[in-house]
């Protein structure tokens, strides 16, 4: 395979030649193994960023071998060249080279899954096209034997003119160590052959290129001629004129579309290598594969989705217990143990109520965050959350969307972030825009440690048949969560976004175990976020809010002068009379003072109020507010944050948290969008200001009025 | 006969195509080309969508779309 070991370094590179790495794309079908094989191959040498110019995030990592290193870029998983869809578009255009500022690879790493290699080889046919480096790596090898599928690689190889071919299994590792031994040489295989499949296609391509001068390479005449690229199919009109260009067209593919022509032919030479290399044994059926089968049946696979969102809540609540009980502890013990080593003065409050009451009312959700991440991610990860799009196709339709809005919504339930970049995949940018408006309503995780705090204080933890009455509330206000989000589809989609009925076609992967360096590398990931998120903007809002409520300190003469409290009794009541005094005339009792009448109608005091205004450019920051606002006036008995809600009161004594009043706050953080990070993806990715603007508006507006008439209605019960 | 028609467990040949629907043609680049042997892996509730399989691949369509696949059905279900 090697010709030559003779290298030729032009003398002015050898200085940087250690710095300018060769850069490889990781191209394939998608649920092919890709990101299993990337992580493996780069284990945490991982970088996310933006491709200069556009505003798509540029996954890459770095791969070590023994003789040198290389980037590799995790593209988007593709079909065909021919895609439509924004990502797509995006792992087309990164490949051939047409990302402004990104050089064009200088190999391929394709993925092609040994059980569907039908699809994987109809991918790797167009990307022979290109005429650049190229290596497979078949993945999946032990899945396709237990299917009674063994494929010849030596075959394989051969008819695909002698690229390279390394068979690995990402679970076992297998086959990774040579796999990484031929990539060494990725850059100086030689362009492969083109593929036999449609000469007619390739001559006339290449012998066009060759004509129309530099600009033009191979692939983009390909793409020009079959009408998927517009942009070189006009300049193609312009150059050889459009008669010409028609007659060309008409020679190649008569009066069909030129793209069923192409699917056609390519798959015709698909189909002739696969009776070449595959052997297809007869399947004997498993236990475990008829399970599989049956659960995959419409009825047994609705019943089990909502067993195992019941499962998730149920989880999240009694699982993570134990843990958060120990970073509970924890956190009141540091902050006790720091005012009794500092005595009670500025400092010891500002670490002990700012910094300790702020942050670790925040991070004591962790547990519950990752065990939530868990089941999603494991939920991807088996190919189930695809499985749910079929299922969920139906309910879809009736807000005027797809089975392809699904995944979206339901990744929503982690962060509304990533899933409003998960609407790449679908076609209709009508369809498109209605998902990403419905996203932000389904519960994500940032939500979590509020309404895990309402419910754990105010709902009490009752059996309810082989249920928690707390779970229930969860899993209703999860509910109240996609009511939102379906009826804001539907509305739009009879409305702003009317248009043609959406079509719904989507390959679904089969159950696959979930693999666990992806789901821990994953995991980790959202850890990482979560912590760094606690450790900038809730830090710096806690400190925030602890100056604002500590400042201006008041004279005691001014409080003994300024007050007509009711005989306090004992030097506790009047510690306790002086705080909460003492926090009404803060800076942040002030503020809070102006914007109570807005939250009054809700039943909100001042401090709610500011601790909800507060958690405007991110909800999850609320919870360390009302932490740190009623850590500072708290009475010295009460040690956690739900104690001290619960006894919160009106000057008047009536308590602040009553049922309604609970029940219209969970409402409004269930519909309210208290996400600057979201309002910036919706920006990003609709690429206009109107919806995220619009998105905040409707939002913020639903979860006021929502919050309004359940405070009302339940306050004249 | 068309794709619509088959019943749970049926395989069938696919015929003849009618590629005036874009979204016909998005099925064809995922595999469904003329010839090849597809089975009805499972209908939703409802009837609609539909699950069809080949060469080991699994794809989901409507009905409004599987109308345009002509079938010669080789064997009903077991």
């Amino acid at each position: 395979m090697i010709e030559s070991t003779e290298v030729k370094i032009p003398i002015s590179g050898i200085g940087i030649r250690h710095k300018a790495r060769a850069s490889i794309a990781l191209i394939g079908n998608p649920n092919a193994g890709k990101s299993t094989l990337f992580n493996r191959l780069t284990g945490l040498r991982q970088t996310t960023g933006n491709f200069p110019g556009v505003t798509v995030e540029k996954h890459q990592g770095t791969v070590e071998l023994t003789n040198s290193a290389f980037n590799l870029i995790d593209l988007p998983g593709i079909y065909s060249l021919d895609g439509t869809s924004t990502d797509e578009r995006i792992a087309v255009d990164v490949t051939l080279g047409r990302v402004p500022g990104t050089q064009r690879p200088s190999g391929l790493l394709v993925v092609i899954d040994a059980t569907h290699i039908y699809q994987g080889l109809y991918l790797l046919e167009q990307l022979l096209e290109l005429q650049l480096p190229t290596m497979v790596a078949l993945t999946m090898i032990d899945a396709a034997k237990a299917n009674g599928i063994s494929i010849d690689t030596d075959a394989l190889q051969n008819a695909l003119g002698g690229i390279p071919i390394y068979p690995v299994s990402s679970i076992s590792g297998h086959g990774l160590d040579e796999l990484k031994e031929g990539l060494e040489h990725i850059t100086s295989i030689k362009s492969p052959a083109i593929p036999a499949s449609w000469p007619e296609l390739s001559e006339t391509a290449q012998q066009l290129s060759q004509q129309l001068g530099e600009d033009w390479q191979r692939i983009d005449v390909i793409q020009a001629l079959l009408q998927t690229h517009p942009d070189y199919a006009g300049r193609l009109g312009k150059q050889l004129g459009s008669e010409s260009v028609a007659k060309l067209r008409l020679e190649l593919f008569g009066e069909d579309p030129p793209a069923a022509v192409e699917a056609r032919q390519r798959y015709q030479w698909v189909k002739d290598v696969i009776g070449e290399v595959q052997e297809q044994a007869p399947l004997y059926s498993k236990m475990g594969a008829r399970l599989i089968r049956w659960t995959n049946q419409p009825w047994p696979a609705t019943l089990l989705f909502f067993a195992v969102l019941l499962l998730v809540f149920q989880a999240v609540f009694t699982w993570a217990t134990p843990m958060m009980d120990l970073i509970d502890g924890a956190s009141s013990d540091l902050g006790r143990w720091i005012v009794g080593q500092m005595g009670d003065n500025a400092l010891s409050s500002f670490l002990a109520d700012g910094v300790i009451a702020g942050v670790g009312s925040v991070i004591i959700f962790l547990p519950q965050i990752l065990i939530l991440f868990l089941f999603i991610i494991i939920l991807e990860d088996t190919g189930y959350l695809a499985r749910t799009s079929f299922l969920m196709d139906r309910v879809m339709r009736m807000v005027g969307l797809s089975g392809q809005s699904v995944i979206p919504m339901l990744s929503s339930f982690a962060c509304a972030v990533p899933s409003i970049m998960a609407t790449r995949v679908i076609p209709d940018r009508r369809d498109r825009i209605a998902t990403i408006l419905a996203a932000p309503f389904m519960t994500c995780s940032a939500r979590l440690p509020i309404y895990a705090l309402l419910i754990a204080a105010f709902v009490p933890s009752e059996p309810v048949g082989w249920l928690n009455l707390q779970g229930l509330v969860l899993f209703g206000l999860y509910l109240l969560g996609i009511l939102g989000g379906l009826g804001t589809a539907r509305l739009l989609k009879s409305s702003a976004l009317r248009g043609p009925k959406p079509q719904f076609m989507l390959a679904l992967p089969e159950f696959r175990m979930p693999n666990i360096q992806t789901v821990a590398i994953k995991l980790f990931d959202r850890a990482r976020i979560f912590l760094r998120r606690a450790g900038t903007v809730i830090f710096v809002v806690a400190i925030l809010v602890w100056t604002l409520a500590y400042f201006p300190r008041m004279e005691t003469t001014e409080y003994l002068a300024g007050t007509t409290v009711t005989e306090p009794t004992d030097q506790q009541s009047i510690a306790n009379a002086r705080s909460a005094a003492q926090m009404e005339q803060s800076w942040l009792g002030r503020i809070g003072r102006t914007i109570e009448p807005i939250f009054k109608p809700l039943g909100w005091d001042w401090r709610v109020s500011s601790a909800v205004v507060a958690g405007f450019p991110a909800r999850e920051v609320v919870v360390a507010v009302m932490g740190t606002i009623y850590a500072v006036g708290s009475e010295a008995d009460e040690q956690n944050l739900s104690e001290k809600l619960r006894s919160a009161t009106w000057p008047d004594g009536r308590l602040i948290f009553t049922l309604p009043m609970v029940l219209g706050l969970l409402v409004f953080y269930a519909w309210c969008l208290q996400c600057a990070a979201t309002l910036a993806t919706i920006k990003r990715e609709t690429n206009s200001w109107r919806w995220p603007i619009f998105a905040w508006i409707y939002m913020t507006s639903l979860g006021y009025v929502g919050a309004l008439i359940i405070y009302q209605l339940g306050s004249l019960i | 006969m068309t794709l619509a028609d088959l019943a749970p467990g049926d395989t069938a040949k696919l015929d003849k195509i009618d590629t005036r629907d874009p979204g016909v043609i998005r099925l064809m680049i995922l595999g469904m080309v003329e010839d090849i042997t597809v089975r009805m892996e499972n209908i939703a509730i409802g009837g609609d969508p539909l699950e069809v399989g080949f060469f080991g691949s699994s794809v989901s369509l409507r009905k409004e779309q599987a109308r345009h696949f002509e079938v010669t059905r080789l064997a009903a279900s077991d």
